[in-house]
């Protein structure tokens, strides 16, 4: 390989790998630049006073408070659904489970992690199909078939990253608790989930984010364009990811359009948000338990 | 806990269950495969839509392949050390940028320009759709490679470096052959997260069902299909081939993981001289 060819090809990369960077930058910037006029309370609230919106007084129609309050709710639910089962699964999967179990689980988890986002949503909604075949009545797409949807879709992440996590711990810290006579359990909670803990919520922060921008998930189990206010449980929601879509392809002014831009802006910074939230998490609290 | 994961398992092929069951009950499966759909005429042949997948699918890849090697070796190599560190950060940060905010700023961005400049249809076509899908799968991919090319034994690296190698030889000669089954995973897993992709594909690729003849054309995917027809209407047969589509992406989707298993039991001859090198680390 003579010189010449050299640079080219790191040249090459140096292209290709400022690509990235590159559309990364002008996707900010025509966010900014499109959507950054329409950025002000009047998007989130309309003309409703904004602590009349919050505390329930008054009804949003044309705003984004309605699409917020729906994704933050279907995140909660996600999480409260979700959690208490991805740690545990992820403590039994790297503490208790022998190596075939390990290896089955394992791949199905794998497996669940890689199923396209909407084939869990395609189960969701034939389970509400199902549903509707055995109790007839009104159970058609709602918030909780959404949630449950969602949390099976973050449950392989959060098992994952609570394994990787534990599985990363030395065997010298974890062999003191027992030689001190803990018992496995007390060692596990006392210990071993302790000493790791930056990096499960780092995990669980991540999953928060994915819950978050899903959308082909809430598409086929219960989002709709125009639901309201929030109310039960059993009933179809507005989301911030589906509004998005619905106004990409459904717009007919361009005051709805602008709307559109700023809510891909507000979205985009939720994102951006929470990953510098885990990214601190990891940060600050490796920090602390270093010292 | 055991209990608890139990549970889990069979809530998990309870759902499997759910999803295959109507084909099942159905039993026309294999008059799926033909190519014309037209609900009118009683056709519902799903193969436009697995084409389509697929040619979106390699076409991402292709895209998006050099890409990713590119940042890859940049952010391993090449690059002074304080961009290394920003790079992989904003790579991270990449991958948890919402889908849905791709295809938004894309129809309202680069439809236009495929418009005016490059196919001068609507704009909305197969080749659109998989230029999104490259960058939106490219992170997935730069991640793997970066772990993959940081993995390459330690001594290796050492013995090269003092033999007078260059970065580029180093990279062409030790790095990219030694790594190469990450290399391959990572790409494997590009193209389950290209394949599994649906709102690109609903929002740029045109959604048309006829076979398309060039990649300038508009096309469907399985994916965009299962969210056109559910938001359509709950009948009948047309109903029906949603779960094919399903069951299809499913399949591929246990053949793509199986085969990275089988790749990472081939790595693992690797994985010994791994240890040996992290242990021999100050």
């Amino acid at each position: 390989m003579n010189r010449a060819t050299e640079r080219g090809l790191t040249l090459l990369c140096w292209l290709c790998g400022l690509l990235p960077l590159a559309i990364l930058c002008i996707v900010i910037c025509y966010l900014l630049v499109r959507g950054g006029s329409s950025l002000n309370l009047a998007l989130i609230f309309d003309r409703v006073p904004a602590m009349d919106a919050l505390l329930g007084h008054q009804q949003v129609f044309d705003g984004l408070f309605p699409a917020l309050c729906g994704t933050t709710m279907l995140v909660l639910l996600t999480l409260a659904l979700a959690l208490i089962p991805g740690l545990c699964g992820g403590i039994y999967l790297a503490e208790y489970a022998s190596p075939l179990e390990r290896r089955i689980l394992g791949l199905l988890f794998d497996i669940i992690a890689g199923l396209p986002s909407i084939v869990i949503g395609l189960a969701g909604f034939s389970l509400s199909i199902l549903l509707h075949r055995l109790f007839p009545g009104r159970f058609g797409p709602c918030m909780l078939l959404s949630a449950m949807a969602l949390a099976f879709l973050i449950l392989p992440y959060l098992v994952r990253s609570t394994q990787a996590a534990l599985n990363s711990i030395p065997q010298s810290l974890r062999i003191t608790g027992p030689a001190l006579g803990a018992s496995k359990l007390q060692n596990i909670l006392l210990v071993l989930l302790p000493s790791r803990i930056q990096d499960i919520i780092g995990g669980i922060i991540l999953a928060i984010g994915r819950a978050a921008e899903d959308t082909a998930v809430i598409m086929l189990t219960g989002a709709v364009a125009s639901a309201g206010m929030f109310r039960s449980l059993l009933d179809q929601y507005e989301a911030l990811p589906f509004y998005i879509y619905y106004i990409s392809s459904q717009y007919t002014d361009a005051e709805e359009l602008q709307r559109g831009f700023g809510a891909a802006l507000v979205l985009f910074t939720l994102c951006g948000l929470i990953f510098l939230l885990a990214l601190l998490v990891e940060q600050g609290f490796s920090r602390r338990w270093k010292r | 806990m055991a209990m608890g994961s139990g549970l889990l398992l069979i809530a998990i092929l309870c759902m499997m269950a759910v999803l295959g069951w109507p084909l099942v009950e159905n039993g026309r499966f294999f008059a799926l495969f033909s190519t014309t759909w037209s609900p009118h005429a009683q056709a519902y042949g799903i193969l436009p839509m697995i084409l389509g997948s697929l040619r979106i699918t390699v076409l991402a890849l292709l895209f998006s392949l050099p890409m990713s090697i590119g940042t890859a070796c940049l952010a391993e190599l090449l690059a002074p050390r304080p961009l290394r560190r920003l790079l992989l950060v904003t790579i991270r940060f990449m991958a948890g940028v919402p889908t849905v905010v791709y295809g938004f700023v894309a129809v309202f961005l680069l439809v236009p320009l495929m418009r005016e400049y490059l196919i001068f249809g609507s704009g909305f076509s197969i080749l659109t759709a998989s230029l999104v899908l490259a960058v939106l799968i490219a992170p997935t991919m730069i991640i793997f490679f970066v772990n993959g090319l940081q993995s390459v034994p330690r001594s290796y690296c050492h013995a090269v470096d003092s033999l007078g190698a260059r970065p580029m030889q180093k990279l062409i000669y030790l790095l990219l052959p030694q790594a190469y089954p990450s290399l391959l995973i990572g790409v494997i897993l590009g193209l389950g997260r290209a394949m599994g992709d649906t709102l690109i594909s609903l929002m740029l690729a045109g959604n048309s069902v006829a076979l398309p003849e060039s990649v300038a054309e508009s096309g469907r995917t399985l994916t965009a299909h299962i969210a056109l027809v559910i938001a359509a209407d709950f009948s009948s047969m047309e109903f029906t081939t949603i779960f094919a589509c399903g069951l299809i992406l499913s399949l591929f989707t246990v053949c793509l993981i199986v085969s990275i298993r089988l790749l990472d039991r081939f790595g693992t001859r690797g994985a010994q001289h791994r240890e040996m090198s992290t242990e021999s680390r100050p």
